[in-house]
């Protein structure tokens, strides 16, 4: 085995979470009642499993060719984004009304991302105008033409 | 010739205003960097909710004919293909536009798309009847193994792992049996609440195509991306015709080469563009002008990516088995309707088939008329940031999958299987198969079942499964596309070394 590097890590942990979940599926789709339920998973889980071990056995020895893994600058400039990402679909969207998360979301995820300087105030201008133009095509859109009834809780 | 009939339902004030739509939001869409075809028919679903079956896949198909043809204004003008399809439009629509004939290439690009489409969309309207009433004599073991085809063609030719390609497909096949069993209503895998009804076919789709992307704009940072558009000159209509005519091999080559190519479930666009221009190549006298702003490579390459969109749909159409990504995407949007691909779309909503056809064929002109009008348009639209098209789709992903049934669950759905694809997109797994598992996934397990209750009354599983010629020969044709891709993957070396691995 050559050393343990972090995409060669990132492997192990990834293929071996789909090893994992492999597992779990044999295990339920084999255990499970009433039996004529799991027949097709049974045979599912039985290639699923094959494959996904035979796919961590590589990791594990570092013959893995295909995937290039994720770096850790590409891990710094995602993380802030997912996590507002996550933040808005798992509790905002509800929590405070489609529109109002949907309002926050886009406006931080703009500035954090918008390559504009943060200093001038033009670039914040811009940022609120774009914010207020997309939300009200999505207000158009969703609540007007297609009359989707959404979370409403704060504000609109 | 059941399709003529069928002509003046596209010309209908809602189903024509729809056509134009998707036409020119598509021509946008598809010259945006990063909005893929598929990603943007997916996005386009829960818009056709409100619509009648027919007008809704009026706008699907228009798009997606148009985000195709749309994605070489991009490549042209920007040197960044708008889908993988237009990979091959880079090497000569580009340096032509550098030398000033941006116009020419625009004009060129999207003529010789009509051409290639149109013949294309001909080849779907007299293949499709034949093949749907040869599909009566297929059985469920038939049907089962074509599923399973479907998956383990696109596992293998997709992706650059077929290990890796092949267990895509096998977690979308485990993803599809989650919920309640159709004959004895026993719960599986059901671990959260929202998951109680099945994984819902939109949600996922959308989650699949818009999150990873979304997560990919992300790693980029906050970084300048803004590509130099070439500015164009006016250039007369009639000389870039007469041009199409002086390439006329080049044209040819490409348009069968895409149709042939599209009739391969799991062989892309982007395939079909750069083995027609390499093939455009080799029979050309002046190959050596190749790459060097030649329209013959243009010609070749544009031709033959619209020319693939029609016979992609023939197996959709005749078999229920998408063929590629986008054509399982239109399958979602066929099922949201209640109907089912196949011959019951002919014999009991001949309505809804030929009209979608004819407004693909129709769509192919409009497309040829507007993209020359909209390119100038749509790449100053390819030039928007990739901050707020992040937050765009980020956002219609979000919209667009809970208006499929006002459920918080699908949305829940959605973004974790989109942050668990973009993960294993890391990995070297493909979203590909994984969708076609999906989708297929109910296929195969209803003739399964079906097929083990004929089997017990009968033969038994074996002699029903593995025996009889169209059995034997579909199991010949996955064996053979898992040993063809394997072949490939050893002996080109298509994945990346260690070094770039460890890089």
């Amino acid at each position: 085995m050559s050393d343990l590097t972090l995409p060669r890590l990132q492997h192990i942990i990834g293929s071996g979470t789909v090893a994992a979940v492999g597992i779990w599926v044999t295990y339920v789709s084999y255990t499970q009642q009433p039996s004529e339920a799991f027949l097709f998973p049974r045979l599912i889980a039985t290639v699923f499993v094959v494959l996904a071990a035979w796919t961590f056995f590589k990791a594990c020895m570092g013959w893995t060719k295909v995937g290039n893994g994720i770096s850790v600058a590409q891990m710094t400039n995602l993380a802030p984004g997912l996590v507002v990402a996550m933040v808005y679909i798992f509790w905002m969207a509800k929590g405070l009304g489609f529109y109002t998360a949907t309002t926050i979301a886009f406006f931080v995820l703009l500035s954090l991302y918008d390559p504009a300087p943060h200093r001038a105030l033009q670039s914040w201008l811009k940022r609120i105008i774009i914010t207020a133009c997309f939300i009200a095509v999505m207000y158009g859109l969703f609540a007007l033409l297609l009359k989707v009834f959404t979370p409403r809780e704060i504000m609109f | 010739m059941e399709f003529i009939f069928y002509f003046g339902d596209v010309f209908t004030p809602v189903s024509f205003a729809l056509l134009l739509v998707g036409t020119i939001g598509g021509l946008i869409l598809g010259a945006t960097p990063g909005l893929s075809p598929t990603m943007a028919v997916a996005l386009l679903i829960p818009f056709t909710f409100q619509l009648e079956a027919a007008q809704g896949l009026i706008l699907l198909g228009a798009a997606y004919t148009s985000t195709v043809a749309g994605g070489a204004v991009s490549a042209i003008l920007l040197k960044i293909p708008g889908a993988p399809a237009n990979i091959a439009t880079t090497l000569d629509g580009h340096t032509m536009a550098q030398k000033g004939q941006g116009a020419k290439a625009l004009q060129l690009s999207f003529l010789s798309s009509a051409v290639g489409g149109i013949f294309g969309v001909l080849l779907l309207i007299f293949l499709t009847p034949v093949l749907a009433q040869w599909a009566l004599a297929f059985g469920p073991s038939h049907l089962f193994w074509l599923a399973i085809l479907g998956v383990t063609v696109i596992g293998s030719l997709d992706s650059r792992s077929v290990v890796k390609g092949l267990l895509s497909g096998c977690i979308g096949l485990w993803l599809a049996t989650i919920g309640f069993d159709d004959i004895m209503g026993a719960q599986r895998f059901i671990f959260h609440p929202s998951l109680g009804g099945g994984i819902n076919i939109i949600a996922a789709l959308i989650g699949l195509f818009a999150i990873p992307q979304v997560i990919t704009m992300f790693a980029r940072g906050r970084r300048n991306d803004a590509a130099e558009v070439i500015k164009v000159e006016k250039h007369p209509i009639g000389g870039a015709i007469r041009e199409l005519f002086r390439n006329n091999r080049a044209m040819g080559i490409g348009t069968v080469t895409g149709s042939i190519i599209g009739l391969i479930p799991g062989v892309g666009g982007q395939i079909a563009g750069l083995v027609a221009y390499d093939q455009s190549k080799k029979f050309s006298p002046q190959r050596d002008k190749f790459g060097t702003g030649h329209p013959e490579g243009l010609v070749a390459a544009e031709s033959a990516n619209n020319a693939m969109v029609g016979p992609s749909l023939v197996p959709l159409l005749t078999l229920s088995i998408p063929g590629s990504p986008t054509a399982a995407v239109l399958l979602g949007g066929l099922l949201i309707h209640g109907i089912f691909p196949g011959t019951d779309l002919f014999d009991n909503h001949p309505d809804v088939a030929w009209t979608f056809i004819n407004s693909m064929l129709i769509g192919q002109i409009l497309m040829c008329i507007f993209g020359l009008y909209v390119a100038g348009l749509a790449a100053r639209i390819a030039m928007v940031p990739q901050s707020v098209m992040a937050a765009v789709v980020l956002g219609l992903a979000v919209f667009g999958s809970y208006s499929v049934q006002s459920s918080m669950g699908d949305v829940y759905v959605m973004a974790s299987l989109g942050v668990m694809m973009y993960f294993l997109e890391r990995f070297g797994f493909s979203a590909a198969p994984l969708v076609l598992g999906l989708i297929l996934g109910p296929i195969a397990e209803s003739n399964f079942i079906q097929g083990s209750m004929i089997a017990n009354a009968t033969d038994g599983m074996a002699p029903y499964f593995l025996g009889g010629g169209l059995n034997i020969f579909l199991i010949a044709v996955v064996i053979a596309s898992i040993l063809y891709s394997g072949y490939l993957e050893l002996r080109s070396r298509r994945y990346t070394s260690k070094e770039e691995i460890m890089a």
